[in-house]
């Protein structure tokens, strides 16, 4: 059964879907921004846009966010998941000041603060709600 | 690589609508996704007994799992033109910022999660901080 109070292993899995989103969301900014501009009269560009360097990598990276995502919601609950793993949008202001070399001003520090205040108070509750066993024919896995 | 000139910013409504679409499709696919992995059990007590590929066949097996992963495909290149039109310091955050609170909603009405006061406030701590971010 999934447990209410997560393990060493559960937070490195939370801490890769943290990661893995942010690194992956920067590769694809950067790979579109070097592609021509992108208009609904043309949809099918987006498809080759996927097979530039950048994108594919971010593209990697997101199916390693993914991995760690479904595993995390196999033992969470969504709306745990989701705020303890916003620490990736500092990550991403982060990384678009020092790679990208977008400014970020004094309210985005602000954000950055509040976002890992909101983390830390969710990540101290429990991580699933206890329901009761769901009636499927399947014979539930333990 | 070249470097390509992008036409203006596009105006509030369309950066609007671009947020929407991605905020609405990741919704979708979250819940459906959440629902799915719910129905399954502990991924990683069933990679434990039945290997990596038994934890694969669980995944891939399970009936909600590819209309998450369509809505998530939506979302996914909603973001993709969304990027090609506007700062990443404003898609990301914004669309992740209200995702989380649409998320919260349809956690409490289709997956019957207990979201409590503590994580009400986290959701709107983040929800702040991230339109900060935006800012």
């Amino acid at each position: 059964m999934a447990h209410s109070r997560l393990t060493p292993w559960q937070c490195l899995i939370l801490a890769q879907v943290a990661i893995c989103a942010p690194l992956g969301d920067t590769c694809l900014s950067r790979g579109m921004a070097h592609i021509p501009a992108i208009t609904l009269a043309h949809p099918l560009s987006l498809i080759t846009a996927v097979f530039t360097p950048w994108i594919a990598l971010g593209i990697a990276l997101l199916i390693g966010f993914f991995a760690s995502y479904l595993t995390a919601l196999s033992w969470a609950d969504l709306t745990f998941v989701l705020p303890a793993t916003a620490f990736g949008n500092v990550i991403v202001a982060l990384f678009a000041r020092f790679w990208l070399h977008e400014p970020i001003s004094l309210e985005r520090w602000a954000g950055i603060v509040l976002i890992t205040v909101g983390v830390g108070f969710v990540a101290r509750g429990p991580s699933l709600t206890e329901q009761p066993a769901p009636e499927t024919e399947e014979e539930p896995v333990r | 690589m070249m470097s390509v000139c992008h036409p203006a910013q596009p105006g509030p409504w369309a950066a609007a609508a671009m947020i929407a679409a991605i905020v609405l499709s990741s919704t979708a696919g979250e819940v459906l996704t959440a629902a799915a992995m719910k129905s399954i059990g502990d991924l990683d007590e069933i990679r434990a007994r039945r290997g990596m590929a038994g934890a694969i066949r669980a995944v891939l097996t399970c009936p909600l799992f590819f209309p998450g992963v369509g809505f998530l495909a939506v979302a996914f290149f909603a973001l993709l033109f969304a990027l090609n039109h506007l700062d990443l310091s404003l898609v990301a955050p914004a669309s992740a910022s209200l995702t989380l609170v649409t998320n919260a909603i349809a956690g409490k009405l289709f997956l019957k999660e207990n979201v409590d006061r503590r994580r009400w406030t986290a959701a709107v701590l983040v929800c702040i901080g991230v339109y900060l971010l935006a800012h």
